[in-house]
């Protein structure tokens, strides 16, 4: 496949580079070339006329499973629903069994990544041993090992002692820390928002302070110490406000939100599918609107999945047995669209571009995300206005477990392309 | 509607009909098809006191009582229930399937179906696990309880008592006592006697009531005392002290002076206020013992009642799966 590639006539939205308007993209060797350079004759020409030509997009949230829980997602096929998703980076978890919290994990998955993966997959490491919330994991060896992030996600520090330890201790390293904000006594055995249909359906509640308390632990620590902390999934209110009170002072605190909490809310729980059985929960109006003014005051800035499969047969349980969690690479980028832009009108396609793609890129100190002269090919093309219905049967993952199946969508990545080279085309 | 007339399909002058192969809840059911459910087993009710103590009306099918949550009264009550029915009875529970081997709730179930189980009776600790197995399932699933969601049968007897004493529901002030947020007896009890237009009021600690319920039509008070001239029946909830319960109030005793129906809450109700406790009662808890033996008490004929009312779902349920006319 070629690595030489003009992108003609699309509008090139370029949020690192200011740039919005009808042009070209030359991709020469796997690299964005200089405007204005000859077009090689062997270029591969795409006519981008009526599409989005954007920076790869970034999907700094998934759980790609491998290593040990390969049955739900391996490396290979995550990857090939990233690129179906429009990604053509994204950053992957370590939740895993070993959990990334050792250099020899690390380099076992980064192996595989560059033996299968069609994108380009980082990797984070754990932030205590084990995800364990107990000692501080090998942070200096984690780093040498390539980690492009520290994180527990999946699970939360609780000793709020430790967490400053380590956000003391990663600060060295340059590293942000990443943080899946849960309180686990506030939330007990919750498995969905505490509120009205929690308690009709007789299902154990998890209150939205018990992910707002730990927001606002992060965003002090954060203060403190001065390290950089991202804080994912948000769901709720007060979270917003919190991450928008410690932004205003100029806090290094930073906020994330995944399609699904702004798509679906409590109230999808109530025929007891699993598929809507997620952590954090989905949340009631008043949470989904504050979440969507926090994206629209820039208090948000960064979207992306938490992609996290399950096989069948696991997700096909009773409800509060059924572990957390749904696919999300191959449906945010329409969810968002058809949300964000279309219908609520949020932001803008060059908003949502931002977010996706020179945001997450920064905050990690990622080399993408950006057209720049000399960058890294990868581009994603958009088509903002194909209404497409998002088949789960038709997923590149190796789960199906999605809330999503049969949604019309407006909006939709049309190809993917990562260092020149098409991935996936639809 | 004559009892022993039940194994041929009934005609009947209301266009009331009974369409569902399961009942995993009351939330979902009109006015009418609790009408009817009280109806049929206001008929089936004569059935115990019969020399004969049978009906055809399930002769031949498989009912099973799958009661991953252990359960002796509720479980007898289905048991003697589908006998009377004449169907034939296995009772299983959760120490004793393959769920110990880790088998799942959906696979048990799908195995009790390949031996051509007609009916499964469920009571299971997780909310939702009755609409679970009635979704996957060609037999009939009756909901015996599924975590803190719904116990339509005891709501159902609860209502039918009230009934029976006051020839009607609609109107009646209706206070439920107790442990309401972890209670699938209040929540069935709110579905079905809001639905059959009486007044409810929950009463209990602030921490046990929870306040989003008034979205469901029913009023709250922390004030037993208050309100009890007021009321027509009082049904009061199992209180229990356990592990999980200890940081919603602080002790059983504190529990008991502000809630227990004393021997001196007592006297202030009304003197044909019904009594009512789906049991296990706990003596000198929420009810002092002499009186949950006083003539206002109505928990044994709740019991019996309780009986009819499970003949009259498991005959409606097969009927309807079976393509019966009802």
């Amino acid at each position: 496949m070629s690595k030489t590639l003009w992108l003609k006539n699309g509008r090139v939205i370029d949020p690192a580079n200011h740039r919005d308007a009808v042009g070209d993209v030359l991709i020469v060797d796997g690299r964005i070339a200089d405007a204005g350079v000859e077009v090689p004759h062997e270029a591969e020409v795409v006519d981008c006329t009526g599409l989005v030509v954007a920076p790869g997009l970034v999907d700094l949230h998934v759980h790609f499973r491998e290593p040990g829980q390969s049955a739900k997602e391996t490396i290979a096929s995550g990857a090939r629903a990233a690129a179906a998703g429009g990604f053509t980076t994204v950053v992957c978890m370590p939740n895993t069994t070993p959990s990334l919290d050792s250099a020899s994990a690390v380099a076992w998955l980064l192996e595989k990544v560059r033996a299968e993966a069609c994108v380009r997959v980082h990797a984070t490491g754990a932030l205590s041993k084990g995800i364990s919330g107990e000692e501080m994991a090998p942070i200096g060896a984690l780093k040498k090992a390539g980690v492009v992030a520290l994180t527990d996600d999946g699970r939360c520090i609780q000793n709020h002692e430790l967490m400053r330890r380590a956000l003391e201790y990663a600060k060295m390293f340059g590293l942000t820390v990443m943080d899946h904000c849960q309180d686990y006594s506030l939330v007990g055995k919750g498995v969905m928002h505490e509120g009205y249909w929690s308690t009709v359906l007789g299902l154990p509640g998890w209150p939205a302070a018990g992910e707002e308390l730990i927001v606002q632990r992060n965003a002090l620590l954060a203060e403190l110490t001065g390290t950089p902390v991202h804080c994912q999934h948000l769901s709720a209110a007060g979270s917003v406000r919190a991450l928008r009170e410690a932004r205003q002072r100029g806090v290094p605190l930073s906020g994330e939100v995944c399609p699904h909490h702004i798509a679906l809310s409590d109230e999808a729980v109530k025929g007891y599918d699993t598929n809507f059985k997620m952590n954090p929960p989905l949340r009631s109006e008043e949470h989904i609107e504050a979440l969507l003014e926090g994206i629209a005051d820039g208090t948000i800035t960064i979207l992306a999945s938490d992609h996290a499969p399950h096989c069948g047969f696991e997700k096909e349980v009773e409800f509060d047995q059924a572990p957390f969690g749904i696919l999300g690479l191959e449906t945010e980028l329409g969810l968002f669209l058809d949300i964000l832009v279309h219908k609520r009108r949020v932001i803008d396609l060059n908003r949502l571009v931002e977010m996706y793609t020179i945001n997450p890129a920064r905050l990690l100190g990622l080399d993408c995300g950006t057209l720049s002269p000399g960058a890294l090919g990868d581009v994603t093309l958009i088509d903002p206005s194909l209404e497409w219905q998002v088949d789960r049967e038709a997923s590149f993952s190796l789960s199906r477990n999605t809330p999503f199946h049969g949604w019309e969508l407006k909006g939709r990545a049309v190809r993917t392309i990562v260092g020149g080279s098409t991935v996936w085309a639809l | 509607m004559n009892p022993s007339e039940l194994s041929s399909p009934v005609i009947t002058t209301e266009p009331v009909r009974w369409s569902h192969k399961d009942l995993t809840g009351l939330q979902a059911l009109t006015k009418e098809e609790l009408t009817l459910l009280l109806d049929t087993a206001a008929a089936f009710k004569s059935v115990g006191t019969r020399h004969i103590k049978k009906v055809p009306a399930l002769r031949g099918k498989t009912l099973v009582n799958f009661f991953v949550e252990p359960s002796t009264r509720t479980r007898i009550s289905f048991e003697l229930a589908a006998e009377r029915l004449s169907a034939d009875v296995i009772n299983m529970s959760a120490t004793a399937s393959s769920l110990t081997k880790g088998e799942t709730l959906k696979d048990t179930a799908l195995n009790l179906q390949a031996l051509h189980a007609d009916m499964i009776v469920l009571r299971h600790s997780s909310a939702g696990a009755a609409q679970f197995l009635a979704e996957r399932l060609d037999a009939s699933v009756v909901n015996a309880g599924d975590g803190s969601h719904e116990h339509p049968t005891q709501a159902l007897l609860d209502a039918f008592t009230i009934r029976e004493h006051k020839g009607r529901i609609e109107g009646l002030h209706v206070a439920i006592v107790g442990d309401i947020l972890f209670s699938r007896v209040a929540r069935s009890d709110i579905f079905a006697l809001t639905r059959l237009g009486a007044k409810v009021t929950l009463i209990g600690p602030s921490t046990l009531v929870p306040a989003e319920l008034k979205r469901l039509g029913v009023s709250i008070s922390h004030n037993l005392d208050e309100l009890l001239p007021e009321l027509d029946v009082i049904n009061l909830l199992r209180i229990q002290h356990e592990r999980q319960r200890k940081e919603y109030f602080p002790s059983l005793g504190e529990y008991t002076s502000l809630f227990g129906l004393s021997k001196a809450r007592a006297a202030r109700l009304k003197p044909d206020c019904l009594v009512m406790h789906p049991g296990p009662i706990n003596r000198g808890v929420e009810i002092d013992s002499d009186v949950a033996d006083s003539s206002r008490s109505v928990i044994l004929q709740q019991v019996t009642n309780g009986l009819a009312v499970r003949m009259a779902v498991l005959y409606l349920c097969n009927a309807a799966r079976s393509g019966e006319w009802v």
